[in-house]
Formats: structure tokens, C-alpha cells, sequence
């Protein structure tokens, strides 16, 4: 039997049911991966001893009667920025390589409270800088759907794993869209939860005031599962949210009638291609046929995201990177002069040129007599921004808009080019900028029979409706029931 | 020669006296072995974020208090970015524009004069590390212990004219800061360290010269050795016509010279920005008044309460409410035996003596406070005369044994007796003719000798009054 391509709730249930047992769905799951991993390159390292150790411990519990959780021997690849106690972690990059974390990121013992068993580090854009994983020092993932072209990114080894079928489950984060583009890229769900939801302890940080950690999974019932697992305030974080628990899975209501769904249209402007567009105007009929009011609603600010992210996310991040001085752990240049020269080569040996290009642009940012113009102003804009998504919520329980402008494209396409690049994210960054819920779910195929993802946003912490309305329409529509094909991949 | 004015601010750094580190849960206790007072959060591993110590909070408003600042009710942090091998994050977290406490000021006493110091701010920020050089092998190590140690930067006003002001300014902020119990002020092991902005101008020249920067002075000598020596470098180069470059020195108290830092100092951008991983801090006027209510009582407040209720003179008073230790050593010594003004000789005489001898402090010594009020109730009671007391205070200080031990040990109880003494001294009168026809004949002198032979007949122990009182009696008869 094929347990990989079972669902999480599938085969956690057949688990518990003792059908079968924990160590042939850590078999067959390592199989599948010997079998597709060599054509996706997904995976940076594989924890084949821990895991089957812990399948020993939980498979033992199961045994004695013992409730093993919710996730209990369910196969979960984690995103290579996310801290795993003893296991090398390297943000995909070149100063990182030989790092391995002596603490566990706080969803990591989330994960493993509620029973789930990670089985490999997942390949990224270098520190997440990126929309393609094409900046990895790693390896190159390929996008099951077309191995020549990209998964999206910056986690576009944790889309591509779930896509592949290589993992029930697995947690990306998000930035600007870093879960949900390569979401749509790959046909999976994915999902960035309100910024403090989900603790940033062990977050490997890029951009403090927008990180966040989130699920891919290949349903929205999944990702309600893994929702529940890793969601909650953490003392360690400080920006993680004291709120009351909510049980997601509560959320899975096939019902969207009298929801109000909300369409900015001065926002989607040109730009987005014809088969995006076309897949996004049918989502909108299918909305409107299961019941759901459709309003036009104004986000007149949200076309400055693009410009503010990519000055506080830089300022951020030139600050958060500064660490990586090759003093105290990662790497060190071999040959130097002095403290400057062991800095400054360990840095340009140490980083690759989009890392060196979002440093010196945040470093450009808040330097003296170019702060006020720059970062004050891209906090004061953002103000504007998050106050215009408030007042839309005050007319709609959820926003509904493409996940990206395009399918996924080739290799090398956008190198001439790092700007355009950064286009990619312009449907996904206000998300981040407000600090509010956002999913991605398939939304069907496009030109060269590429993915197309359909993202909604709802209010903050109001994870509820927006997983409702992905629910309702995930299940009214056939998408999600196709698996990539795996064809191309001749280059 | 022109006159010159003075102009000295100074920056002081005061570590709080937390159990916990700023972030982190580690200790703050000072001489730990290198990196053993460590977790990944304090040495800015991949990752790990930062959780305000609440009580750092607390103790910097309490220093915010005690000298008279505005406490801001919203203050945030902010990040203060630059490369050294000392700072792990690569950034300092610190407060820029919004600190805690804004506009206070001490006031000071230099030669009998007072003068007020204003305090332009007191912000929280987070300590950096130690680096040692190996002299041996020529590396540089880091010991990251006091990396994140809470830290206040308290900033005063340019108002100091004199390095003797800036001694006695730091010498009250000391105090103070040790009354609160917020900072163990030990400046040997660097929990308070000093910087000195200084420049000088012609008298009546209204613009400012330009300051140089004296840091991480750490003992008053330094503080005030290194502003003689830097007013008369300023001085003697401004009038030969040099220049004064904007510069970081340094002080080299055993040679006795300042020198420049050589590495080059260009104005560092620090590129600060609000920590986005610290919430504001937010403070209700209940919390800043409950700490204001519980303030316990100051420096000055107990100096006038000393000369108040004590009767004790202002120069008394002030010695002993210098320190909180001293303070606490004397009252709780006077509440037993009663008696400040001896308890207050003690202190200032011979026992501070015999500390600075040994180098410790009060609360370090063998001797308790109510050790001393024990010896002083013997006095008082006649059991043992002043003289004895010095005596037996040296043994106490040595051993740590209480007075009426040594005193019994010793055998060194006055001796009151008058019958007893009253023998001694006719013996003496009898054996001395010529004392007693020279002190008749008007030279006070020989009661001093007849009184000393007394003494030795007696060992020392007659109690001196009751003998000057016999020998009288007995002479004038």
C-alpha cells in the first residue's frame, strides 16, 4: 500500500488503530524518498537514527495503552532555519554548514509533544532570502509538478516534500509570502497563521517583525492539525500571543453561506497573467455559488507593501545577520590579517549575493541621515497598511486574492534581475506587513499545466473563518486531488 | 596665562545586581569561570530571542527616583549595531530616544560646599563581554559571563568644574546606588565604571571646546588623577596653540599618563532602531508609586536624622551615612548600647583605621555591631576603662571574640575599688615626696607621673577617674 500518499489524518488514524505500525510508515516514507528524492533534491539532511528511534519509543507507549497525540508517528520534514537539537542546521547556506543547534526550537518540542516524528531538514533560499530556493548553497529543488522549473521559495523544500509525497506534512516560514507562493507553486496548502501565533524561539530570524513559522500540508484538514500542534504562547518568545487555545479542526465546516469575501480590486492590477486571472475570476464564481456574498472592498495601500517590506525586512535582517561574525560557531575564513580582515572575509566568503544584497540594503536603510526617509517612513507606511486591512475586515470575513502573479518559472529566469525577483512577493508581502492570517490552497493549473494557488486572508487570530472558507472551497473543487507528474528535468 | 574654565560631564555605568542576566536566565555572579554563566541566548546563537528581567525594570526606576528623575511611563529598546568579538548578537540592546528616567539631578559637597549636578538621563541596556589577552600565545579570548549582565548608563549633565567634584559626585552616586541595593558598586570588579567627557574653554568664551572621552575608570584615584592630567594636557596644548581631536582614551593609572586609543575612531553609526523582539515597556502610575513609596530612606535624609535625633555633628554624620554599611553597622550597634556618640568615635576612629589597614570593609570585618555595642557598654558601665577598651578593640578585630571574653580572658576588668585604690595611691603618695612639693609648688605635670606610677602599681586597670579623684583628695588634704 502507498501509505505515503495518504493524507495526515489518514494515516495518524491508522496509527492509533494499529494497522499498521509506525516503523513501516517510517520505511515506507524513507522509501519513497530513495525512490523521488535523487529527481526533487528536496531534502539537506535526513534524520533516518532519530527517527527510527523515536518510533521505537512512540510505537512502545502506543503499545501500552498510552495516547501517543494527535500527530503521534506521523513523518514531518522541517524547513533548514527552524533549530533541531543535534541535527545540522543551515539556513541553506555556506556560514551555516557545519552548525548544529544544542536547543530545540520551541515548535519543535511542540511537534513532539503532540507525537509527530521529524524525518529531515528541508532545503531553502540562503537565510530565506529569496522566492525561488535558487540562492541555496545546498542544492537546487525542482518543483515536482515540472523538475525544470522552480518550487517557489524561500521554503520551496518543504512545498516540494509534501508536494512529492516525501512528507505528510512539513513547516516552512514566512516572511513575505516565503509559505504561501511556494505553496501555489507545488499545489499544496499552505499556511502563514498571525504574526504571533506561533513562537519564533529557534526561528533562525531574517525579519523579527515578520517571521513566522507555518504549516504546508496537502489539506486544509492537515493543516488544522498541525495548527493545533504548534500554536500557542511561548514565555521564551516574547512577541507570541497570551491568548486562549483554540482546537482548528473546529474550523472544517463545509459551509461558507452568508460569509462576506472580500475582493480588492484596486489592488490586483495588471501584471497578474491571463491564466492566473482566469483561475482567480472562477474562484470567485465557485465562492459565489456555494453561497458566499462577494464584496469589492479597497486596499489602496496595500501596492506600497512591496517598497516597505524590502526596507524593514532588510533593516531587520542586516541587524539579525550581524551575528555571523565567524567568532563563536559557522564559519571562518582561513586566512586572515586581523579582527577587520577575519570579519570582512569571513563574511564575503560566508555569504552568498542575494544575503549580501539584503544586508547592505538594510544596512543602507538605517544608517544616519537616511533613517527618517527610509525605515521611519516604511513604519509610519506600514501603519496605513494594517489600518486598511482593519477597516476591510469591518466589511468582510476574508479577503480573497491570487497567491502569485504567475505560475512557477524556469531556473535562471529572473537572474538578470533580482527586482523582479522581488515582484513575485507582491500578493503575499502585505500579509506579512500587516501581521495577519494567510493561506494558499490549490486553485488549478495554468499555462504548461503549472499550479495555480488561490490565497485568503482573514482578520488576526481569526484563523477560524479563514480556515473555514479554505475548507469549504478546497472541497468543492478537484484540484487538490491531483499529483504532480514529476515530468521534465532534462536540463 | 588665561583662565581656564572646566567643563566635565560623566558617564557611569552601574551593574544591577539582579540574580539574572537582562535576557536569559543565567547569573550574573561575578568571577565564575570563563563561558560557565552562559546559554545560547546570551551568546546570540542562531535563533534564540530575548525576555526583559522584570526586575531591571524595577531597579532602574529605583535609581530613577532616588535622584529625582522623571520616570518615563512608556520606554522601549532599541538595538545598538556594531562588530566586536565581545558582542555576540552584533548588537548591543540598549535605549536610544526613549529611556527610562530623564532629568534628575544629586547634589554634592566639595569643601564644605554644596552644588547641585543635574542628570540628563538613566536608560537600561545589556552588558558586553570580557576579552583577555594571552600574553603567552598572543590570542585574544572571549569569556562571555558577562554578556547580557543588566546594566544602567546613568549620564549626567556637563556640570562638574573639577575632578575633585567628579570624585564627590561619583562618591554620592555610589552611595545612593548602594542605599537602593540596586548596584554592589565594587569598581575593582568593574560592577561601576566611569567615563570622563571633558573639555576646557577660556572663562567667558561661550562655546564649548572640544571634549576628549576617558573610559572605563575604575577607582576614584583614577577618576580624579586622570582629570588633573588631562585639564593640564588640554590646557598646555590649546595654549601652545595645538589642537584638542575629538578622541577615546585611555588612563594608565600605575605610569600616571592618559594616551589616545590607537585604533582609528571614526564617528560609529549604530544604526539604532526599536528591538523588534522586546515589547515596549509600559509603566502604570501605581507601579512607580509603590516604588517610590518603599524607597528606603536616602543618604541625605539620614544625615540630617543622624544630627537630628543623635545630636551628632554634621561632619560625624555625614562620614558615617557615606556608606549604607557604615550607616547600618552604627544604628544597629546604637540600638543595643545607646550611645551614638561613642558608638560614632569608634567607627571613625579606630576601627576605620584598622580597615583601611586591612583593606576590607565594614561588614567584612571580625567585628559585629554588636560586638562593639557590647565593649562600649562596658565602658560606659565602668567595667573596663577607655584605655583598656582600645586594647581589647584591637583583639576583637583580630579574633572575632566578643569583649567580655577578652576582658575575662585577660583578666582586664577595671578595677573600682575605692578602699583597693584608695591603699595604691597613699602607697605611691608616700614613695613620691617630690611630686607631690612639686605639684604644690604649681607644676600640674607631677600628677601626670603620680598618676602614671599608680597605673603601673595597678597594671593599668584602676579606673582613671576614681584614682584622679583619691590622689586629689589624698594631696589636698
Amino acid at each position: 500500500m502507498d501509505l505515503y500518499s495518504l493524507t495526515l489524518a489518514e494515516v495518524a488514524k491508522k496509527i492509533k488503530a494499529k494497522e499498521v505500525s509506525i516503523k513501516e510508515v517510517l520505511d515506507d516514507i524513507y522509501s519513497r524518498i530513495d525512490t523521488v528524492e535523487p529527481k526533487v533534491e528536496a531534502y539537506i539532511t535526513l534524520t533516518k537514527d532519530k527517527a527510527y528511534e523515536r518510533a521505537q519509543v512512540l510505537q512502545q507507549k502506543l503499545d501500552n495503552g498510552e495516547d501517543i497525540g494527535p500527530l503521534g508517528g506521523v513523518p514531518i520534514a522541517i524547513k533548514d532555519n527552524i533549530s533541531t537539537e543535534g541535527v545540522l542546521t543551515t539556513c541553506a547556506s555556506k556560514m551555516l554548514e557545519n552548525y548544529t543547534p544544542i536547543y530545540n526550537a520551541t515548535v519543535i518540542n511542540k511537534l513532539e509533544e503532540a507525537g509527530a516524528i521529524v524525518i529531515g531538514k528541508t532545503n531553502m533560499d540562503e537565510f530565506a532570502m529569496g522566492s525561488s530556493t535558487e540562492t541555496s548553497k545546498q542544492k537546487e529543488t525542482k518543483n515536482p509538478w515540472d523538475l525544470d522549473r522552480v518550487p517557489g521559495g524561500s521554503s520551496g523544500g518543504s512545498a516540494a516534500a509534501v508536494s512529492a509525497q516525501m512528507a505528510y506534512a512539513s513547516l516552512g516560514s514566512d516572511t513575505g509570502g516565503s509559505i504561501r507562493q511556494p505553496a501555489s507553486y507545488c499545489s499544496v496548502v499552505g499556511l502563514k497563521p498571525t504574526y504571533g501565533l506561533i513562537s519564533r524561539f529557534g526561528l533562525i530570524a531574517f525579519a523579527s517583525s515578520l517571521d513566522q513559522i507555518g504549516p504546508f500540508a496537502r489539506t486544509v484538514e492537515d493543516a488544522a492539525l498541525m495548527l493545533n500542534a504548534i500554536a500557542g504562547h511561548d514565555e521564551k518568545d516574547t512577541t507570541s500571543a497570551n491568548l486562549e487555545s483554540k482546537d482548528y479542526t473546529k474550523a472544517l465546516v463545509n459551509d461558507v453561506k452568508g460569509k462576506v469575501v472580500g475582493i480588492p480590486t484596486d489592488f490586483i492590477r495588471e501584471g497578474i497573467s491571463p491564466d492566473v486571472k482566469e483561475a482567480y475570476d472562477k474562484a470567485i464564481e465557485t465562492l459565489k455559488g456555494l453561497g458566499a456574498e462577494i464584496k469589492e472592498i479597497s486596499l489602496e495601500y496595500a501596492k506600497y507593501s512591496l517598497a516597505t517590506y524590502y526596507i524593514i525586512a532588510t533593516a531587520e535582517a542586516s541587524s539579525n545577520l550581524g551575528r555571523y561574525d565567524g567568532i563563536r560557531y559557522g564559519y571562518r575564513a582561513k586566512d586572515f590579517k586581523d579582527l577587520d580582515d577575519l570579519y570582512r572575509k569571513t563574511r564575503t566568503e560566508g555569504f552568498g549575493s542575494e544575503v549580501k544584497r539584503r544586508i547592505m540594503l538594510g544596512t543602507y536603510v538605517l544608517s544616519s541621515g537616511y533613517y527618517d526617509a527610509y525605515y521611519k517612513r516604511a513604519q509610519q507606511v506600514r501603519t496605513l497598511i494594517v489600518n486598511n486591512f482593519r477597516k476591510a475586515f469591518e466589511e468582510c470575513d476574508v479577503i480573497m486574492i491570487p497567491t502569485a502573479p504567475k505560475v512557477a518559472f524556469k531556473f535562471g529566469a529572473h537572474d538578470a534581475s533580482p527586482l523582479e525577483m522581488y515582484l513575485e512577493d507582491i500578493y503575499t508581502v502585505p500579509v506579512n506587513i500587516a501581521g495577519l492570517p494567510g493561506i494558499s490552497i490549490p486553485g488549478g493549473f495554468g499555462e504548461n499545466d503549472m499550479p495555480i494557488g488561490i490565497q485568503f486572508i482573514a482578520n488576526a487570530f481569526d484563523e477560524m473563518n479563514l480556515l473555514q472558507v479554505a475548507y469549504t472551497f478546497e472541497q468543492n473543487t478537484p484540484y487538490h486531488n491531483e499529483a504532480p507528474t514529476m515530468r521534465g528535468g532534462n536540463n | 596665562m588665561k583662565d581656564y574654565e572646566v567643563i566635565i560631564g560623566l558617564e557611569v555605568h552601574a551593574e544591577l545586581k539582579t540574580n539574572t542576566k537582562m535576557y536569559c536566565n543565567c547569573s550574573t555572579e561575578f568571577g565564575a569561570d570563563p563561558n560557565t554563566h552562559c546559554c545560547p541566548i546570551c551568546t546570540g546563537m542562531p535563533g534564540v530571542l530575548p525576555v526583559l528581567n522584570k526586575r531591571v525594570v524595577e531597579f532602574a526606576t529605583k535609581a530613577g527616583l532616588a535622584t529625582n528623575c522623571e520616570i518615563s511611563r512608556f520606554s522601549k529598546q532599541d538595538r545598538k549595531n556594531y562588530f566586536y568579538p565581545d558582542l555576540p548578537k552584533a548588537f548591543q540592546t540598549s535605549q536610544y530616544d526613549l529611556p527610562l528616567c530623564i532629568g534628575g539631578h544629586l547634589d554634592i559637597n566639595v569643601n564644605g560646599e554644596q552644588k547641585r549636578i543635574g542628570i540628563t538621563r538613566i536608560h537600561i541596556e545589556e552588558d558586553a563581554g570580557k576579552l583577555i589577552h594571552d600574553a603567552y600565545t598572543g590570542d585574544t579570548l572571549v569569556d562571555m559571563n558577562r554578556c547580557a549582565v543588566p546594566l544602567i548608563e546613568i549620564v549626567s549633565e556637563p556640570d562638574i568644574r573639577s575632578a575633585d567634584e567628579a570624585v564627590a559626585y561619583m562618591q554620592t552616586l555610589k552611595s545612593i546606588l548602594e542605599y537602593l541595593d540596586v548596584c554592589d558598586c565594587k569598581m575593582q570588579e568593574g560592577s561601576l565604571r566611569c567615563d570622563v567627557n571633558l573639555s576646557v574653554r577660556p572663562r567667558g568664551q561661550k562655546e564649548f571646546g572640544t571634549r576628549t572621552e576617558t573610559k572605563n575608570l575604575n577607582s576614584f584615584k583614577a577618576i580624579h588623577n586622570s582629570i588633573e592630567f588631562e585639564i593640564k594636557r588640554q590646557i598646555e596644548e590649546v595654549e601652545n596653540g595645538g589642537k584638542i581631536y575629538q578622541e577615546t582614551r585611555r588612563w594608565d593609572d600605575a605610569k600616571g599618563i592618559g594616551y589616545a586609543m590607537r585604533t582609528k575612531e571614526d564617528a560609529h553609526d549604530y544604526r539604532y532602531f526599536p528591538e523588534p523582539d522586546l515589547a515596549p515597556i509600559i509603566l502604570s502610575e501605581e507601579y512607580i508609586q509603590n516604588l517610590k513609596d518603599n524607597l528606603p530612606e536616602m543618604p541625605h535624609i539620614k544625615k540630617e536624622r543622624y544630627m537630628k535625633d543623635f545630636d551628632l555633628p554634621e561632619y560625624d554624620a555625614d562620614i558615617l551615612t557615606s556608606s549604607i554599611k557604615t550607616a547600618k553597622f552604627f544604628e544597629e550597634a546604637n540600638d543595643i548600647c545607646n550611645n551614638p556618640k561613642a558608638v560614632s568615635n569608634w567607627i571613625m576612629g579606630d576601627f576605620t583605621r584598622m580597615l583601611n589597614e586591612k583593606e576590607i570593609e565594614i561588614d567584612e570585618s571580625k567585628v559585629t555591631a554588636q560586638n562593639l555595642a557590647e565593649l562600649i557598654s562596658l565602658i560606659d558601665k565602668g567595667t573596663i576603662s577607655s584605655k583598656i577598651a582600645k586594647q581589647v578593640f584591637e583583639d576583637m578585630f583580630e579574633t572575632g571574640e566578643n569583649a567580655k571574653d577578652i576582658v575575662e580572658k585577660k583578666g582586664l576588668v577595671q578595677m573600682s575599688d575605692e578602699g583597693a585604690i584608695k591603699e595604691i595611691v597613699q602607697k605611691v603618695v608616700d614613695a613620691n615626696p617630690q611630686s607631690i612639693a612639686d605639684y604644690k609648688a604649681g607644676k600640674d605635670r607631677a600628677i601626670g607621673f603620680l598618676v602614671g606610677q599608680i597605673m603601673k602599681e595597678t597594671k593599668g586597670k584602676a579606673n582613671p577617674q576614681i584614682v584622679n579623684k583619691l590622689l586629689l583628695e589624698i594631696i589636698n588634704k
